[in-house]
């Protein structure tokens, strides 16, 4: 049950990162607002003053503020588009959130199976292959890697990459024709996000695989009549499972912080292009929110990590 | 004992061993020599040692002032060096005729193997500088011998305002290599203080201290990071962005560091040579400096490596988005900004593969040198 | 075809095995010959390094990478009646699993290690069954719970869907011994079954394996270091030095009438620790109304975890006296010996010291200066001389490190610690060198001449030499009581084995899960212990003479139940 002051604790990190550029906003609003021309009429701003409790202390604002989201899914104004955060953020979120779990399935999938083949016939072509492009993939930044997947797609193929639908879909409802389509667009970013986790997962895997390959137990299995193959599956790679899962920790950060520049460079509709824009024009409602959101899945995720441990490991079960 | 099984030979370490020079080999000496087997680390190791001194040599390195730019030369293409020219040694480059492409719009560059360019090894420069800041010096590395208008040298290609990127990423080298560097000196500060004092009196200080450590890796980096750098005002002198970014970026940095250091302290202070010492009537002060520190140094310095190319990653893709490093600072981040457009990638991929190619090759021969360094860094393991 | 004698079942010719290694091939075992008899028992002894363990895995094909078989012929009489080399099959092969578990069985030395820990211990038991004779379901939980009656284990019904953290050390090796007997086999070979084990639960673990293989008529292959169990168990012996047999046969004959040089000077070693050590013969009685050094009453420490690991021990060490302190693992003996020196800080009690200058100091309420005096006068010598030795000081460095801190500077301290290392069999040419230099019992000399080196009153000596192999363990012991003859010391001296107490203590004091059950001179406790505990630990010691086989008559204890159990002593479930 530490979750709870975890959470607490991003909040109030969420809410430092919104009070943070000099000012309050509805100075800045105003600023701009006026330099569109528009006048503001004085009682509008005082009852957004009033609303946001801008001139009370800093606690109270930060009260004010979790108030309105506990209590009404209210997380205040996106000052830019003129809209309210909830309006904005709930379909990018599940985008992100959907894109995430892609990326976690594609990682687990192809890391598994190759840090497997790493570790057991380790120092042959293969396992060298493997750990050289594991590292290769560690050392390129992703944005690098979508730019580059861009580019080759473009310069190659003639494709053009971007979204994760064709212009007809992207408003049509959920089809067949339409789930096709987003196959179609999001196994690049999945690929793209996921590389460099995959690489570590792949050395962690190799690593945890020949400590437990060199354990006792695997010879009393093997002096039971066990085949090698079986073996294998059943005792040091079951093993090797466990400190996989509890890597989800870091993993899931690594991959949301991917996805979310990623996004960015591929455009793609989820949280990272929103976060980018509100972030640049100092829109820190939409900001706080955004990286309030993310950091409470992020740790959402994590937990499930560590009740996941739980149930595969009965040492810790028993803890 | 198992072990019986595994290790047969060095088990029973009589001193007719190969050789008496192990036995008086104190840590750093067995540390080397460990390190020295570790083929692909020692190679980086070379790597990064080069690369820094690129860095600390950029003025002296860039054949061109790296901010000059020239309208005639829009994305012009890499210009090949030749060594030989006519089966002789006359190091060139073909000049670049460049031709308006009427149905696209667009500059061609062709290279006119009729007029050579000769490029000279320690030439003058075209205007004097100061190396290092304190240097005065007048000669460039290489460059055209005699340059005239209308002449180039882009060994790498040039971008939109006719930049040499060559000259861009050398310079740009000076700042993200540093960043990894100062980063590094700040997680050290950080990870040792904050990471001693959790271990060395745990108890409450401890249990909060993980669990700050705890939270702050819990939070996604890349949005932390985003907002806490967007939040700097953007009229800022680049030295102090570069500061506080580079203090963000080892915001994290540190808590890897803290969690090693307070793991050894644990370990260790339970250690019986430890144990042996406080007996001895050593102080607690005294047993940290003259034990617990000498073990986890090869460690510190292994980690402590591991941690610089995250940093350089970290600075790279803030300033691509556009919220790290402003340009006129020049860094791999900020020169990767110019590729963010896929069509200007398409027309002139050398934006974007130039700067990558030192990124990766960078951030590869650290991990590599860490990793190796990593293995070394508990020299005890094999010798005995 | 290949023929053997009608009572062998298996027959081992000229076996060869090797590790490469950097410096290059490394014989691990190296042309070893023995015959098992059906229904016998053949152990083979040696100590560490001798390939023993090696030997054993070879058979079954099973040695750790990447050791491989060079050479020689392993057969052996399978049910039909054939014959096969096993060394011939493939390690990989259908063959070799085919004999694996199922005609010949392994127990190993770490039954926690050597045991999944995320598997329940019923799936690992019936695997075997699964593997052999397809046995599953309801077939298969009914015949585990079966073995799990014959290895005794207490309540199988429940045990049987347990973890092997969940169990003790004994309970764990039952697991094992039943999941080698699922499938009846006809040869058991066990590789240090007992060694992790305290000597109370060895002599368990052994009746058992005896018990069995009677009721199965198993061959067994025993694998030990330890002379005692070869006594108690062995029909047949084989000694391994090295990787080459110095000696085999019967058991009467290895003990009684060693041919081989090597061999002797083990049987020498181990009877040599049966008796008192010469050294004390010659001494004068210390007088029984001397003042005692150090006075120990109602000492108790209880961990956070609630566990009370000194419990009112009382107890008092006269000057020039050797105090011995006897305990299985869990007893709290070296949590105690880490009191007297305020490693762990006892909460109730008094430690009186008498100084030289005649008056005394409770050490538990010491303040720090006095403190750091104490510790001057009492020293400490560690368990594993390893651990002990900061590997980053060079020898010279060690040694010196509390003449330092005691003040003493340059030529003058440079001759000290060359005069120690002399006293304790040290060239002083070698203080430039680095621990990782030395063997096991050259780096206890090291942690000897640390500890002498401020000329010290008391030592307290944690199983000083249970790191050791037994050939070095007399010649440490006789070197501690040159010291304290020299230097007029005293010793607390804690161990587990009773054989090293035996040799070296004037009195000894027998601890049991935190409390001290009987103290006395060390002749008249072990022959005459008055407490039950004392009399089931000295009951369960091998005795290393094949003529005097008694562990199978030895006294039980059980600390719930005083009265001695007609069944074996049901360990615990460790459930904590």
């Amino acid at each position: 049950m530490f979750a709870v002051p975890t959470l607490f604790a991003v909040s109030i990190i969420a809410f430092i990162i919104i009070q943070l550029p000099p000012g309050d906003y509805l100075t800045t609003l105003m600023a701009d607002w006026a330099s569109q021309g528009g006048a503001v009429e004085a009682g509008t701003v005082a009852a957004m003053r009033e609303r946001y409790g801008l001139d009370q202390p800093m606690y109270f604002q930060y009260y004010k503020w979790m108030a309105g989201i506990l209590m009404h899914g209210d997380f205040g104004i996106s000052f830019e588009l003129g809209k309210p955060v909830t309006e904005l953020i709930w379909s990018r979120l599940g985008f992100s959130l959907l894109l995430s779990l892609l990326t976690l399935c594609f990682v687990w999938a192809i890391a598994i199976p190759i840090g497997i083949l790493s570790a057991v016939r380790q120092y042959s072509i293969s396992d060298y292959t493997a750990t050289f492009l594991a590292f290769f993939f560690l050392a390129v930044p992703d944005f690098l890697l979508a730019l580059s997947a861009m580019y080759t797609m473009s310069a190659w193929f003639g494709q053009s990459v971007g979204g994760l639908f064709s212009a007809q879909y992207i408003d049509a409802d959920w089809s067949f024709g339409k789930l096709l389509d987003f196959a179609q667009h999001v196994w690049l970013p999945v690929v793209v996000i996921g590389l460099g986790s995959l690489a570590a997962l792949v050395r962690i895997m190799r690593a945890n695989l020949l400590d437990e390959l060199s354990k006792p137990y695997v010879t009393t299995a093997r002096a039971k009549g066990m085949s090698e193959l079986e073996l294998l599956i059943r005792y040091p790679v079951r093993l090797a499972l466990n400190p996989l899962i509890s890597t989800l920790g870091w993993i899931l950060p690594a991959v949301i912080s991917g996805e979310i520049i990623v996004s960015v460079v591929m455009s793609l509709p989820t949280t990272g292009p929103l976060l980018l824009r509100a972030l640049l024009a100092q829109d820190m409602y939409l900001a706080g929110s955004l990286i309030l959101l993310i950091s409470v899945l992020t740790i959402i995720g994590t937990l499930v990590s560590d009740l996941l441990l739980a149930l595969t490991d009965p040492r810790i079960r028993f803890q | 004992m198992t072990d019986i099984t595994h290790l047969p030979p060095a088990t029973e370490p009589s001193l007719d061993l190969h050789n008496r020079d192990i036995a008086v080999a104190g840590q750093w000496r067995l540390f080397w020599l460990k390190f020295k087997k570790h083929r692909i680390a020692l190679l980086s190791l070379v790597v990064i040692v080069l690369m820094y001194l690129v860095a600390a040599f950029a003025d002296f390195i860039a054949p061109v002032d790296p901010n000059a730019t020239n309208a005639r030369f829009t994305y012009a293409p890499p210009q090949g060096l030749s060594l030989l020219h006519d089966g002789a040694f006359h190091p060139h480059v073909d000049q670049l005729k460049m031709t308006l492409n009427t149905e696209s719009m667009r500059r061609e560059f062709t290279p006119d193997p009729a007029k050579p360019l000769s490029v000279g090894f320690l030439v003058p420069a075209q205007q004097p500088y100061t190396l290092l800041g304190f240097i005065p010096m007048q000669t460039k590395l290489f460059g055209l011998v005699d340059p005239k208008p209308g002449d180039s040298l882009y060994v790498f290609g040039a971008d939109r305002l006719g930049r040499d990127i060559f000259s861009r990423v050398v310079h740009g080298a000076k700042i993200s290599l540093s960043i990894g560097l100062v980063g590094v000196f700040m997680s050290l500060i950080l990870g040792v203080t904050i990471g001693g004092i959790s271990g060395f009196f745990g108890g409450w200080a401890d249990i909060v201290i993980q669990r700050f450590i705890e939270l702050l890796r819990s939070i996604p980096t890349i949005p932390l990071w985003m907002g806490l750098a967007a939040a700097i005002p953007v009229g800022w002198p680049p030295l102090r962005t570069y500061f506080v970014i580079t203090l963000i970026v080892s915001l994290i940095g540190w808590t890897s560091l803290a969690r090693e250091v307070r793991g050894k302290f644990l370990s260790l202070r339970n250690e019986d040579f430890v144990i042996a010492a406080r007996l001895d009537g050593m102080s607690e002060i005294g047993i940290i400096f003259h034990h617990l520190v000498p073990s986890f140094m090869s460690h510190i310095i292994a980690t402590l490596t591991l941690a610089i190319p995250s940093m350089i990653l970290a600075e790279t893709a803030l300033s691509f988005l556009g919220i790290g490093l402003q340009p006129p600072i020049i860094s791999w981040g900020v020169l990767l900004q110019e590729a963010q457009n896929i069509r200007a990638v398409a027309q002139a991929p050398w934006l974007l593969f130039t700067p990558a190619a030192a990124i990766v090759i960078a951030v590869l021969s650290l991990n590599f040198l860490g990793d190796g360094l990593r293995d070394a860094a508990d020299p005890y393991e094999s010798v005995s | 075809m290949m023929r053997m004698e009608d009572d062998v079942i298996l027959k081992v010719e000229d076996l060869a095995t090797s590790f490469p290694t950097r410096t290059g091939l490394f014989n691990a075992v190296d042309g070893v010959s023995f015959a098992l008899k059906r229904g016998k028992t053949l152990c083979v002894v040696g100590e560490s390094g001798s390939g023993k363990s090696v030997t054993a895995r070879s058979i079954l094909q099973i040695v750790d990478k990447p050791g491989r078989i060079d050479g020689g012929s392993i057969l052996l009489a399978r049910p039909d009646g054939s014959i096969t080399d096993l060394a011939s099959l493939d390690p990989r092969g259908r063959d070799i699993r085919t004999v694996r578990g199922k005609e010949i069985a392994m127990i190993f030395q770490e039954p926690m290690s050597s045991l999944s820990p995320v598997h329940r211990i019923g799936t690992q038991i019936g695997e075997t069954l699964r593997i052999h004779f397809g046995i599953r379901g309801q077939a298969q939980r009914e015949r585990v719970l079966e073995l799990l009656r014959q290895v005794e284990i207490p309540r199988p019904e429940t045990a049987i869907d347990r973890y092997t953290f969940e169990f003790s050390g004994g309970m764990r090796q039952r697991v094992m011994i039943a999941m080698a007997l699922a499938c009846n086999p006809q040869v058991l070979i066990a590789d240090e079954p007992t060694t992790a084990l305290d000597v109370t639960t060895q002599a368990e673990i052994l009746s058992l394996i005896k018990k069995l293989q009677t009721a199965h008529g198993m061959a067994v292959l025993f694998i030990t270091h330890d002379m005692g169990v070869v006594a108690e168990i062995a029909d047949d012996v084989l000694v391994m030095y090295r990787g080459k047999v110095m000696e085999q046969g019967p058991v009467e004959q290895i003990f009684h009438a060693p041919a081989n040089a090597y061999t002797r000077g083990l049987i020498g070693s181990v009877v040599k620790l049966e008796t008192k050590a010469e050294v004390r013969l010659k001494r004068a009685p210390i007088p029984e109304d001397a003042p005692p050094l150090l006075d120990v009453k109602n000492l108790s420490l209880t961990f956070p975890s609630g566990l009370k690991a000194v419990n009112d021990v009382s107890l008092f060490v006269r000057p020039g006296e050797t105090l011995g302190i006897v305990g299985e693992s869990g007893s709290g003996k070296t949590t105690m010996g880490r009191c007297l020196l305020r490693i762990y800080d006892p909460e109730v009690g008094t430690m009186v010291f008498r100084r030289p200058d005649g008056h005394s100091v409770d050490i538990r309420t010491a303040d720090r200066g006095d403190l750091k005096d104490i510790r001057r006068e009492v020293r400490m010598i560690f368990q594993d001389p390893v651990n002990s030795l900061s590997p980053r000081k060079t020898v010279g460095q060690i040694i010196a490190e509390p003449l330092k801190l005691a003040g003493m500077k340059g030529r003058e301290r440079e001759d000290r610690v060359a005069e120690l290392m002399q006293q304790v069999g040290l060239e002083p040419a070698w203080r430039e060198r680095y621990p990782h230099a030395f063997s096991g019992g050259q780096r206890q000399r090291i942690g000897i001449a640390r500890a002498i080196a401020v000329k010290p009153r008391l030592i307290v000596a944690d199983e000083a030499t249970s790191a050791l192999d037994v050939s070095l363990r007399s010649q440490m012991l006789d070197l501690m009581m040159k010291l304290q003859d020299e230097l007029g010391l005293s010793y607390i001296f804690i161990s587990h084995d009773m054989s090293v107490i035996r040799y070296m203590c004037d009195r000894v004091a027998v601890m049991y899960r935190g409390r001290i059950v009987e103290v006395g001179d060390t002749d008249q406790v072990v022959h005459n212990p008055t407490h039950d505990y004392t009399r089931a630990l000295l009951s369960a010691i091998p005795h290393p003479d094949p003529r005097d086989r008694r562990i199978h008559k030895r006294f039980r204890y059980d600390a719930a139940a005083p009265v001695a159990l007609t069944h074996p002593l049901p360990e615990t479930l460790d459930l904590s």
